[in-house]
C-alpha cells in the first residue's frame, strides 16, 4: 500500500463524498429513465385523447365520416371526404414533384459538386427547411400564387382547358398552388435523408463501376441509385408524411373551398387547414368531436408513414456496435 | 514475495463469446509484469477484469475470483468505483479530456472525487507530472488544452492523470502502441522508474518491449494462460511449445 | 483495336450525351430549389425592410388607417411562448437522451422510446394543438400562454432527443472508460466528462430546435390564441408573431398586408439568426 500521508491526503476526503455519492448515480439514473418513460407516456396519452375525445363522431356518423362529402355543422352532419380529398391530392403533387427534384440536388450536392460548392449549396437547401410555414403561406399569397396564375394557369388553360384537369378559370389560388408549395416545402427532408443515404453507399461500390469505364451518370445509375433506393423512398415517405400535415402554408392558399373537382386549378380544402379554421368556433359537443376525428385520422396517417419511413431508412443503414474501443 | 493480485480461474464473456476460459496467476508487488500474446487473445479483456472495467461493456459477464491485496474485488459488497479508484489505468490511445487543460486532466480524478484544496491539487499535479516525466515539457503552459500535446505527451499526461489517484497498482493496456519509437523509450522508461512504487501490469504486442521492461511474462493465447513465469524464463526457457512458436515469431 | 475496343468506342459517344444530359438535369433541379428561397429571402428582405422600424417593435398593433401599429406584444409572447417551451422541452429531451445513450442503448425499452420520438417528431402540429386545447384550454376555459408554450415545448422534446442523443454518442467511449477507471461515479462521467464534450453540440441542437418551433403557427392557434394587448401572465391569452402574421396575412388591407412582411422579416431574423448560428458552429466543430 501506499504511504499513509498521501492516503489522509487524498483518498479520505473522496471516500467521504463518496458515501453520498451512491444514492446520486441512482437517483441519476431514475431521472433520466423517469424522461424517457415521460416521453412514451406522452405519446400514449396523445393517442388516448385523440380516440376518447373524436368517439362521439366515429360513432355517430362511422366509415361514412371518410366517404362523405357533407360538412354542415348547423344539420349537425359531419363528413370529411372533401378534407380528405384536398389533404391527398396536394399531397400527391408535392412528392411527384419534390422526388425528382430532391434526388438530383441529393446526386448533383453528393456525387457532382466539388467540397467548396456543395457545401454553402447544401446549406441554403437547408435553409428551406427553417422558413415558417407561416411565411411560406405569405409569400404564397402574394408572391407564388400571383405567379402562377399568369404564368402557369394561363398558358395552360389557353392550351389545353378542355382537360378536365386544366380547366376552369386560373384563379392562382387552389390545389396546384397547394401541391407546389408543399413540394418546395418537403425538397429540403429528401433531400437531406437521400445526400446522408448517398453519402454511405461505399466508395468500393462507386469504384467497382468507375474501374469498368462507367460514366458518371453510368455510376450513379448501377451502384449509387440500387444501393441507396429503399432509403430514398424512406425520405419521400417522411415529406410525405410532413406534407399531409402542412397546416399554415396550404390553409392560406388551397382556396378553403371543400369541393372535389376534377380540376387541379380549383379551390380545395384540406384536412389541417379545416381543423385550423373552424376548431375554435365549434361550438357543439359533435363538431368539435369531428373535428378532433380529423386530426385523429391526420395522426394516424402520419403515424404510419413515420414508421414505414423508420424501415425503410434503417433497412439501408448501419450493423451494431462492438468490440472494445480504445 | 508480496502478492498483490491473486486472479483465481477467471472467465469473462462478449455476451455468449467466451473470451478468457478461467485464468489464474499471481502478480508481486512492485513488479512489472507483462501480458502477450496474439491480438484477439483476451489479453486487454483480461487486464479490464483487474478494475472491473469488463463489466461496463453492455452484455459482458465475469466469473471467478479476484484478489487485491486481501479484497475480493467482485464480492457483492464492493463497489467498483472504490476499486477503480484504487487502480490506475492507461489504455491504449491517449485519451485526454478535450473539455480540460493540462493541469484538470491531471487534477481531474481527485476534483472530481471531491478533493478542493487547491494546495494538496496542486502540489499533487506536479508530483503527478514529474512523476510521468512530463512536468518539464508542459509546466509553462498548464492552461492549455490537453489535446494540444503531442501523442506521446498526451500518453504521458494519461498516465500521469492516472497516478494523481495515487494507486498502488497501474494497469498500461498497450500504452506505447500508438506512439513514435522516441515516445515509446519514454514510456518504457518510465514503467522501469514507476515500478519502484506501483505495481504494474502492462500488456504488450511487442515482444522486445516486454523483454525489456518486464519482471514476468503472461503469455495468453486463445483466453487461456500458456505460460506464466519470470520474463527471463518465458524468453529463454519456455516449457511450452506453443509460447516458444510465438517468441520465436513462428505463428500469429 | 479490338472488336470488344471497337464498340466500346462507338456507343461511348451516345453515353456521354446521356451523362451529360443527367448531369445538367441533377444541376438544374438543384438551381431550381434556390429560386424560391431567393424568392422568399428577397421579398421579405424588400418588402418588410419598409414598415420594420422600432416603432414596429416596440408598440401595439393599431386599426387599419392609424400610423404606428407594431409587433411589439407579438414579440414579447412569442420570447414567452418559445421560453416555457425551452424550459419544458430541454430538460425531459436532454435527460431522456441521456438516458439513451448512457444507460441503455439497445432493448426494447430504448427502441421505443426512439420510435415515439420520431412518431412525435412526425405529428402535424396541428394535432399537438388539439391534444393541449384538451388538456389544457378545456380544464382551464381559456386560451394561455401556458398552452400555448406547452404546445411548443412537446414539439421541442423529440427534436432535443434526437439531436442530443447523436451529439452524445460522438463523445467516444475511450473518455467515459478513462473516468471511469479514475473512479468516478457514472452520473459524475455524465455530468463532467460527457456533455461537456458533447456541450457545443447540443447547445446547436437545442437552438435549432427552438429557432423551428418559434415560427410554428397552427398549433399556437388552439392554444395561446392571440391578443392584440401587452400580455404575459400565463392563464390568458397571448400574442406571437406567427399569428400576427397570420391574421395580417389573410386581412384585405394592404396597410396590413405589409405589416405582415414586416412581422415575417424580423421572425425569419430570429430563425435565421437561430440556425445559421448553431449550423456554423456544428460545422466548425466536429468532435474530433
Ligand atoms: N466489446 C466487445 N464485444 C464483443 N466482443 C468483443 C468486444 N471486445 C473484444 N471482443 C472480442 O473478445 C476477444 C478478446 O478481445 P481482446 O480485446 O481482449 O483481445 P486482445 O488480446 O486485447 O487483442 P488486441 O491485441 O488486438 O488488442 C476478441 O475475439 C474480440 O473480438
Ligand atoms: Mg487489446
Amino acid at each position: 500500500m501506499l504511504d499513509k500521508d498521501i492516503k489522509k491526503k487524498a483518498i479520505n476526503p473522496k471516500d467521504k463524498s463518496n458515501a453520498q455519492n451512491i444514492p446520486l448515480d441512482k437517483i441519476f439514473k431514475a431521472l433520466t429513465f423517469t424522461a424517457s418513460l415521460g416521453v412514451i407516456l406522452l405519446l400514449g396519452f396523445i393517442i388516448f385523447k385523440l380516440f376518447m375525445e373524436s368517439a362521439l363522431s366515429v360513432e355517430k356518423f362511422g366509415f361514412k365520416f371518410i366517404t362523405s362529402m357533407e360538412w354542415d355543422p348547423v344539420k349537425g352532419e359531419f363528413g370529411a371526404g372533401a378534407y380528405i380529398f384536398g389533404t391527398i391530392v396536394s399531397s400527391l403533387i408535392a412528392i411527384l414533384i419534390a422526388t425528382p427534384v430532391s434526388v438530383g440536388i441529393a446526386l448533383y450536392l453528393t456525387e457532382i459538386a466539388p467540397p467548396w460548392l456543395s457545401t454553402p449549396v447544401g446549406f441554403l437547401v437547408e435553409l428551406l427547411a427553417a422558413i415558417p410555414s407561416v411565411i411560406y403561406g405569405l409569400w404564397g399569397i402574394f408572391v407564388f400564387v400571383p405567379f402562377i396564375r399568369q404564368y402557369i394557369q394561363k398558358p395552360i388553360g389557353d392550351l389545353f382547358g378542355w382537360i378536365p384537369l386544366f380547366s376552369g378559370p386560373p384563379l392562382g389560388i387552389g390545389m396546384l398552388s397547394a401541391g407546389l408549395i408543399l413540394a418546395i416545402m418537403i425538397i429540403p427532408i429528401i433531400t437531406a435523408i437521400s445526400r446522408d443515404i448517398i453519402s454511405s453507399v461505399p466508395t468500393l461500390q462507386r469504384e467497382g463501376a468507375m474501374a469498368l469505364g462507367a460514366t458518371r451518370w453510368e455510376v450513379i445509375k448501377y451502384a449509387i441509385l440500387p444501393f441507396a433506393k429503399s432509403g430514398i423512398l424512406g425520405g419521400i415517405i417522411l415529406g410525405m408524411g410532413r406534407a399531409l400535415g402542412e397546416t399554415m402554408a396550404v390553409t392560406m392558399v388551397i382556396g378553403n373551398r371543400p369541393e372535389i373537382k376534377a380540376s387541379l386549378f380549383a379551390p380545395a380544402h384540406s384536412m389541417a387547414a379545416v381543423i385550423a379554421n373552424e376548431f375554435t368556433e365549434a361550438t357543439d359537443d359533435i363538431y368539435l368531436s369531428a373535428l378532433i376525428e380529423v386530426g385523429l385520422l391526420l395522426f394516424l396517417v402520419t403515424f404510419i408513414m413515420n414508421g414505414l419511413a423508420r424501415f425503410f431508412i434503417w433497412s439501408v443503414a448501419r450493423g451494431p456496435k462492438g468490440g472494445i474501443r480504445q | 514475495m508480496e502478492k498483490v493480485i491473486q486472479v483465481n480461474d477467471v472467465k469473462a464473456w462478449y455476451g455468449s463469446l467466451q473470451t478468457l476460459k478461467g485464468i489464474s496467476l499471481e502478480i508481486f508487488k512492485n513488479r512489472v509484469t507483462a501480458i502477450i500474446g496474439p491480438s484477439g487473445c483476451g489479453k486487454s479483456t483480461f487486464i479490464r477484469c483487474l478494475n472491473r472495467m469488463h463489466e461496463v461493456v453492455p452484455g459482458a459477464k465475469v466469473e471467478g475470483k479476484i484478489l487485491i491485496n486481501k479484497t475480493d474485488i467482485y464480492s457483492s459488497q464492493v463497489d467498483p468505483v472504490e476499486i477503480r479508484r484504487k487502480i490506475g489505468m492507461v489504455f491504449q490511445k491517449p485519451n485526454p479530456f478535450p473539455t480540460m487543460t493540462i493541469y484538470n486532466n491531471v487534477a481531474s480524478g481527485l476534483k472530481l472525487n471531491g478533493v478542493k484544496n487547491k494546495r494538496v491539487l496542486d502540489e499533487s499535479v506536479e508530483k503527478s507530472l514529474r512523476r510521468a516525466a512530463l512536468w518539464d515539457e508542459v509546466k509553462d503552459r498548464l492552461n492549455h488544452s490537453g489535446m494540444s500535446l503531442s501523442g506521446g505527451q498526451q500518453q504521458r499526461l494519461c498516465i500521469a492523470r492516472a497516478l494523481a489517484v495515487e494507486p498502488d497498482i497501474l494497469l498500461m493496456d498497450e500504452p506505447a502502441s500508438a506512439l513514435d519509437p522516441i515516445s515509446t523509450l519514454r514510456i518504457e522508461e518510465l514503467v522501469q522508474e514507476l515500478k519502484e512504487q506501483y505495481t504494474i501490469v502492462i500488456v504488450t504486442h511487442n515482444m522486445q518491449q516486454a523483454a525489456r521492461i518486464s519482471d514476468y511474462t503472461a503469455f495468453l493465447l486463445n483466453g487461456e494462460l500458456i505460460e506464466y513465469d519470470i520474463t527471463e524464463n518465458i524468453f529463454t526457457k519456455p516449457t511450452d511449445k506453443r509460447t516458444e512458436d510465438y517468441i520465436t515469431g513462428r505463428f500469429g | 483495336m479490338s472488336e470488344i475496343q471497337n464498340q466500346y468506342a462507338k456507343r461511348y459517344k451516345p453515353r456521354k450525351i446521356i451523362n451529360y444530359l443527367m448531369l445538367t438535369i441533377m444541376l438544374l433541379s438543384t438551381l431550381l430549389a434556390l429560386i424560391p428561397l431567393f424568392s422568399i429571402l428577397t421579398h421579405i428582405g424588400i418588402s418588410g425592410i419598409k414598415a420594420l422600424d422600432l416603432q414596429f417593435i416596440t408598440n401595439l398593433p393599431a386599426p387599419v388607417g392609424e400610423p404606428g401599429g407594431g409587433m411589439g406584444n407579438a414579440l414579447v409572447g412569442t420570447l414567452v411562448l418559445v421560453s416555457l417551451a425551452a424550459l419544458m422541452g430541454i430538460p425531459v429531451g436532454v435527460l431522456t437522451a441521456i438516458y439513451l445513450s448512457e444507460y441503455q442503448q439497445t432493448g426494447l425499452f430504448p427502441s421505443t422510446v426512439r420510435f415515439v420520438a420520431d412518431s412525435l417528431l412526425g405529428i402535424p402540429s396541428i394535432v399537438v394543438g388539439i391534444f393541449v386545447y384538451l388538456i389544457i384550454v378545456l380544464p382551464m376555459k381559456s386560451f394561455s400562454a401556458l398552452a400555448g408554450g406547452v404546445a411548443l415545448g412537446i414539439m421541442l422534446i423529440p427534436i432535443v432527443i434526437r439531436g442530443t442523443e447523436g451529439m452524445l454518442k460522438m463523445v467516444p467511449d475511450s473518455l467515459r472508460e478513462a473516468a471511469l477507471a479514475l473512479g468516478m461515479r457514472k452520473w459524475r462521467v455524465i455530468v463532467s466528462i460527457v456533455l461537456p464534450t458533447a456541450i457545443k453540440g447540443i447547445i446547436t441542437t437545442i437552438m435549432l430546435g427552438i429557432a423551428r418551433v418559434a415560427g410554428e403557427t397552427a398549433p399556437l392557434l388552439l392554444t395561446a390564441f392571440g391578443n392584440h394587448f401587452w400580455s404575459t401572465k400565463l392563464d390568458q391569452p397571448i400574442g406571437a408573431l406567427p399569428l400576427q402574421i397570420f391574421t395580417y396575412a389573410i386581412s384585405p388591407f394592404d396597410e396590413w398586408h405589409n405589416q405582415a412582411w414586416a412581422g415575417s422579416l424580423l421572425l425569419i431574423l430570429v430563425v435565421l439568426f437561430l440556425s445559421i448560428i448553431a449550423r456554423l458552429a456544428t460545422r466548425g466543430n466536429k468532435l474530433n
